[in-house]
């Protein structure tokens, strides 16, 4: 019942502690969390927002210079000059000391026919007239192709500039290596997991990215997703880890650059920081869960113990009320027994004074009325004992200051004892301390208070025991140990060990009176009686004596 | 024959009739009465030799107060006390006051006779003595015997 209210505290005192105590450091810790996380990721959308768009700016400018170099040779040649083989040859090798990254060069008239060609193919003579990509340089001007392997089976992609002169038009052509641009973009795939490469409208890798994939070949990212400029997307990256995207629009639209990295990579330093933090966060909340279940264990302990002093305190406060009150009770009821019989006894004298009488003397039931009254006599007796017993304590409980030697008090109770324990076989033993003060005290009140206790032990024994009664010094008063080998006092009993007329004797064999009777003596002495019982082991009476010293004469 | 002249004084019918009763079988001339005052008024009609009294009677006046005015009247008369346990300190202030002796309820007639023959010794040896002294004097001064009586009474 009262560990349930304990434990209902501790839990109550403990759960509002830590509320208290976890909810400001797991709000902070999470507020910090998703701040720090906001700003984190903020801020490598930015990093790989740049990297997106200078690349993209520098391939923008690798094409625009090619063309425009290109559209600069075919603006300051004449066709009838620019198909010479020898000029053509010239002005290829202006255009890569120039630039560079030019494979070959050639002129393609307005038929589509290759007019002159200078580089490391066969292609003279082919005709281009059906090629799509003729009929887009020759209506807008310019074109660049995508990349494809074509004949050559190495990625390349094509400028093509028109040149108008006269009524009469043609096309300089120049094939560019791919890898050339295709190696400044690696320049963009950093760390562990960085990507970066070019797709064209449909999809199609114009360069060789990083990871799974080949020119030419479809890849995964969808760039109808990726709006005007430059856009940020996040994604999977088919293998179920989130991927950041950056694309970057360049040639006119035509081609997407793609920077990506694992959002796990880029936050890796994030991610440290975070598990310091909960780290950090998860000692904080272990150290104050411990910390507070201690502490409230240790309270609720202490509230307990004292509360259960208070409650022995109030106990011990109760049982002496209650003693008084029903002494003062037992007194006074016994009081009034006396008159009662008093008369009993002079009704009884008066039959028997009456059946002294001559005739009554003849009579047959003579001897058993006689015998009846005898009987009536001797019950009087025994309850003007218990009468007597109550009512002469309470006279003498005026005490008388004499000089008292315990030792020698308990030395007498003892040898008065002495006969009554040797007939039941108890030996009583005794360990007295050496020079124990005179006291102030009233011995024979003392010597009943030993007279009680030892004879109750010797009727607790019964037969074949013994008794310790051990006296010593305890600070400012003197105690005596009596040690029975007993039955000891079954639980239900102790509370009732020191009420009057309590008793567990045989009818007519004890009054219940004794315990109380040394009780309050001890009480009224200003000293203390108590005992510890052990069933089975026996019982021992702790009697309290103030070594009150007695004056000096 | 040597009757004492005995007064019974106890607020207890029962008590009182019974222990009159059982004393005059032993041929003790006694009377009981029911109260202090009754008691009182007794004394002032006839001499007694003991008187047996109750110290606690509730309702009237009380066993001490009934002794004192007891040992106005008849000086010389003994007074036994009988007490509960409550009230052995009034005993005690009583035998201060005079009276023989007291003893516990309840008392066993026998030890109440033995008791009633000690006080009437006592009485009878302090009117021995008085007697004597009175006959001292009468010899001494023949003409003033009357006087001393009056003065005794």
């Amino acid at each position: 019942m009262r560990n349930a209210v304990y434990t209902g505290l501790r839990r109550k005192i403990t759960a509002i502690t830590l509320a208290v105590s976890l909810a400001p450091l797991v709000t902070l810790g999470a507020t910090i969390y998703y701040q720090f996380s906001g700003m984190y990721r903020d801020k490598i959308r930015e990093q790989i927002y740049y990297r997106a768009r200078s690349q993209a700016g520098a391939v923008d400018l690798f094409l625009k210079e090619r063309t425009a170099i290109l559209a600069a040779m075919a603006d300051t040649n004449h066709f009838n000059d620019i198909v010479q083989e020898k000029n053509l040859s010239t002005i290829f090798s202006i255009m890569n000391q120039r630039a560079g990254a030019f494979v070959d060069l050639g002129v393609i008239d307005i038929g589509g026919r290759h007019a002159a060609y200078i580089g490391p193919y066969e292609l003279s003579g082919l005709n281009y007239y059906q090629q799509p990509w003729f009929g887009e340089a020759m209506t807008k001007g310019v074109f660049i192709s995508d990349v494809y392997t074509g004949f050559r089976k190495i990625p390349h992609f094509v400028i093509a500039v028109k040149r108008q002169e006269n009524q009469h038009s043609w096309i300089l052509r120049a094939t560019i290596d791919s890898d050339v641009f295709g190696a400044s973009i690696k320049a963009a795939q950093v760390g562990r997991t960085g990507d970066a490469y070019i797709i064209n409208r449909e999809g199609y890798y114009q360069t060789r990215p990083r990871f799974a994939g080949e020119i030419m070949e479809k890849s995964p990212v969808d760039p109808s997703l990726f709006g005007g400029g430059t856009t940020i997307l996040e994604g999977g990256n088919g293998h179920g880890k989130p991927m950041l995207y950056a694309g970057s629009w360049l040639n006119n639209d035509k081609w997407l650059l793609v920077v990506s990295q694992e959002i796990r990579e880029e936050m890796a330093s994030f991610y440290a920081t975070r598990s310091v933090e909960i780290a950090i966060m998860l000692a904080g909340i272990l150290a104050i869960v411990v910390v507070t279940v201690l502490t409230t264990g240790v309270t609720v302990k202490r509230l307990r113990e004292s509360d259960e002093r208070i409650d022995e305190l109030n106990a011990q406060l109760v049982q002496s009320d209650k003693l008084a009150a029903l002494g003062k009770m037992a007194a006074g009821v016994a009081h009034e027994i006396n008159n009662p019989l008093a008369v009993i006894l002079q009704k009884t004298g008066w039959i028997e004074d009456l059946l002294e009488e001559e005739d009554l003397a003849q009579s047959k039931s003579y001897e058993e009325l006689k015998a009846s009254i005898v009987k009536i006599e001797e019950h009087v007796e025994r309850a003007r004992k218990v009468v007597h017993g109550m009512l002469g304590y309470a006279r003498k409980m005026e005490p008388r200051l004499e000089d008292v030697d315990v030792n020698e008090t308990i030395r007498q109770t003892i040898s008065l004892l002495g006969n009554y324990a040797r007939i039941n076989n108890i030996e009583i033993k005794t360990d007295f301390a050496e020079e124990l003060p005179i006291i102030a005290g009233d011995q024979s009140q003392l010597q009943q208070v030993f007279l009680n206790i030892i004879s109750n032990a010797i009727d607790a024994i019964g037969k074949d025991g013994y008794i310790v009664v051990k006296s010593q010094r305890n600070g400012p008063s003197i105690g005596v140990d009596i040690t029975d080998t007993g039955p000891g006092i079954p639980p239900e009993r102790k509370k009732r060990v020191f009420d009057p007329f309590y008793t567990t004797k045989d009818p007519g064999k004890g009054t219940g009176l004794g315990l109380w009777i040394s009780y309050t003596i001890m009480k009224k002495m200003g000293g203390d009686i108590s005992f510890e019982t052990e069933a089975g082991k026996g019982t021992t009476f702790t009697i309290k004596i103030p070594a009150v010293a007695p004056e000096k004469k | 024959m040597d009757l004492f002249r005995v007064l019974v004084v106890d607020d207890e019918t029962d008590f009182l009739e019974t222990l009159v009763n059982r004393l005059k079988k032993r041929n003790v001339d006694a009377i009981g009465v029911l109260s202090g005052e009754a008691a009182i008024e007794e004394m002032k009609k006839q001499l007694f030799d003991v008187v047996i009294l109750d110290v606690k009677m509730p309702g009237g006046m009380d066993g001490i107060e009934a002794l004192r005015e007891m040992k106005k009247i008849q000086p010389i008369c003994e007074v036994i006390l009988l007490t509960g346990h409550a009230s052995v300190e009034t005993s005690i202030e009583g035998m201060k006051l005079g009276a023989f002796d007291y003893l516990l309820k309840p008392v066993r007639l026998e030890d109440l006779v033995i008791k009633l023959g000690q006080a009437f010794e006592k009485k009878d040896s302090h009117e021995q003595k008085i007697r004597g002294a009175r006959i001292k004097q009468l010899m001494r001064f023949p003409g003033r015997v009357f006087d001393q009586e009056k003065e005794d009474s």
